[in-house]
């Protein structure tokens, strides 16, 4: 039996392309002294502490201990999680996982990424098989476009379906993000005009590349009652490594393992009618192409819908089911950190403390994870312990 | 709270270390190699248990986790199922040099074959590509054991 989970902090930096004035380790400590600060605790307060981003962005192979001076970690237990394009939202898993197991009391999640310090596609690219898949999948950027042309063959979506997804994110990270690394909004014309990066994936389609941290503080139900007077609850975690190869993955028209993480998540959390049952969703859309063809994995919508909802507008600020108050990551992409921005905004929407980005009312969040060889976690948050 | 910090005296410092890999390709991509270095085949592996065949082989079926060892040939020709036109360059991780643009990844179910392979089109027109098309290999004439160098391309079969 596990034990109940709360959330009941959340820092972030003010998240920018190049942060050539600050070291990683200096980096991790504002966004740990703003999570603490935020759920009015102490680094002694911390039990253990996880932490992670891709090694390769920086070189920095021993995270967990290169971090010290930053994550207060110094003689506490620490994990390091690296799983590519999910660490952060793994790195939120891990931190579910110290304080559903009963071992620990209060943890603190860690991610993030330097990704000004290295070439970011090439990095990405070791993700995949040198023998026999590295020389043409380039980067995060290639497989997500070519996914994209068997979803629009498959289902008839248009270029200008992705278009829409790419300017309700950057709108609402100009509008309501302070902390957002791209702030500018942008119209569907714009968009369809920027030139192709990847067909058909085009420059104002695509998230940057951003350095930033994020950290998040999770505790047992006895310590988040006392710290919070609304925590998050964590109701529900899938996760779901599902292929081998990425040109298996590629060949699909969806994403089977969001599917899947989805459906694990939904279940331990009482989630039988997403669309209904969920307020704000914050989900890891890398281009705004995923923004479209992932929707019906979440259950948000039917086989091939992701077009119809995406213009329906219910997932515009304001509509039934807003999608990336913050932006989201074609906003903001410190990689190591993405997916934990997820959950913190996710947490943050529940927990009422979302200021100008706040849903009002949210009770039922979700927060997602995406890995560049599509695998994929899903985080279901709520402001009640659990649903009835 | 903290502000973040700026500081226009701040200084970066460059690492261009070379550093090489030394790959061992294993049982499973030699034989597949070899294959196709001396008689221009592209053999897959099948599972005995559920019969899926998976190309490049591999040990283990992912779904059954059984040991594969019934190696075949699968054809040179197949779909089409996704591509997409790369415009961009970024450092090519095995030759370490700026990556050769504008190419079409292309990803393609081969005839006989369960699984998916990436390779490349020579086509980068994509306003002349469409996901469902025949494509088949096209083979180098000195091959080398290289899985991109000697399979050279995929071209579109012409109706
Ligand atoms: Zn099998």
């Amino acid at each position: 039996m596990r034990n109940r989970v709360g959330i009941v902090g959340f820092g972030q930096t003010h998240h920018r392309s190049k942060n050539t004035d600050c070291k990683g380790q200096e980096l991790i400590s504002i966004a740990v002294k703003r999570a603490l600060e935020s759920a009015g605790l102490t680094i002694s307060d911390i039990d253990a502490v996880v932490i992670g981003n891709m090694d390769h962005f920086e070189s920095i192979n021993y995270v967990d201990m290169w971090s010290i001076d930053g994550s207060g970690g110094f003689m506490k237990p620490i994990m390091k999680v690296t799983t590519g394009g999910t660490t952060g939202s793994a790195i939120g898993h891990a931190g579910f996982y110290h304080i559903a197991s009963g071992l620990f009391d209060t943890v603190l999640a860690i991610g993030w990424e330097q990704n000004s310090e290295s070439d970011t596609t090439a990095a990405i690219s070791t993700c995949f098989d040198p023998i026999t898949e590295r020389e043409f999948c380039g980067g995060a950027i290639g497989p997500l476009a070519a996914q994209y042309t068997a979803y629009m063959s498959k289902y008839g979506a248009t270029e200008e379906d992705a278009a829409i997804v790419s300017v309700r994110d950057h709108k609402n990270a100009a509008m309501y993000n302070p902390y957002a690394h791209l702030r500018q909004t942008m119209t569907v014309d714009q968009v369809m005009k920027s030139q192709y990066i990847s067909y058909p994936i085009k420059l104002l389609d695509i998230c940057p590349r951003t350095d930033g941290a994020a950290a998040v503080i999770f505790a047992t139900e006895e310590r988040a009652r006392k710290i919070a007077e609304r925590p998050a609850w964590v109701l529900g975690v899938g996760d779901c490594h599902i292929l081998v190869h990425v040109a298996d993955g590629i060949g699909l028209a969806n994403l089977p393992s969001l599917e899947r993480a989805a459906h694990e998540a939904y279940e331990m959390a009482g989630v039988t009618d997403p669309f209904e049952q969920l307020d704000v969703a914050e989900l890891y859309i890398p281009a705004s192409t995923a923004g479209v063809t992932w929707m019906e994995a979440l259950g948000l919508c039917e086989e091939g819908g992701g077009p119809r909802l995406i213009r329906s507008g219910v997932t515009e600020m304001g509509g039934e089911l807003p999608i990336n108050p913050s932006g989201g990551v074609l906003a903001t992409n410190p990689i190591g950190a993405t997916g934990l921005l997820r959950i913190g905004e996710a947490a943050l929407q529940v927990m009422g403390r979302a200021e100008d980005k706040q849903v009002e009312g949210a009770e039922v969040a979700v927060a997602t994870g995406f890995g560049g060889c599509f695998w994929s976690d899903v985080t279901v948050i709520s402001s009640r312990p659990q649903l009835d | 709270m903290e502000k973040d910090r700026k500081d226009a005296g701040a200084i970066s410092i460059t690492a261009m270390a070379d550093m090489p890999y030394y790959y061992h390709v294993g049982f499973y991509y030699s034989r597949f190699l070899r294959e196709l270095r001396d008689s221009k085949r592209i053999v897959g592996v099948k599972c005995p248990e559920c019969e899926k065949v998976y190309v490049p082989p591999r040990i283990v079926c992912r779904d059954c986790f059984v040991t594969m060892e019934e190696f075949l040939p699968v054809s040179s020709e197949g779909t089409l199922l996704a591509y997409t036109v790369t415009n961009f360059s970024y450092t090519d991780t095995t030759k370490g040099e700026p990556k050769k643009i504008p190419y079409t990844a292309a990803y393609i179910k081969l005839d006989g074959s369960d699984s998916n392979i990436v390779h490349c089109l020579d086509e980068t027109d994509e306003t002349r590509i469409k996901a469902g098309m025949r494509v088949r290999a096209v083979f180098s004439g000195d091959r080398t054991g290289d899985y991109f160098h000697d399979i050279d391309h995929f071209e579109i079969i012409e109706h």
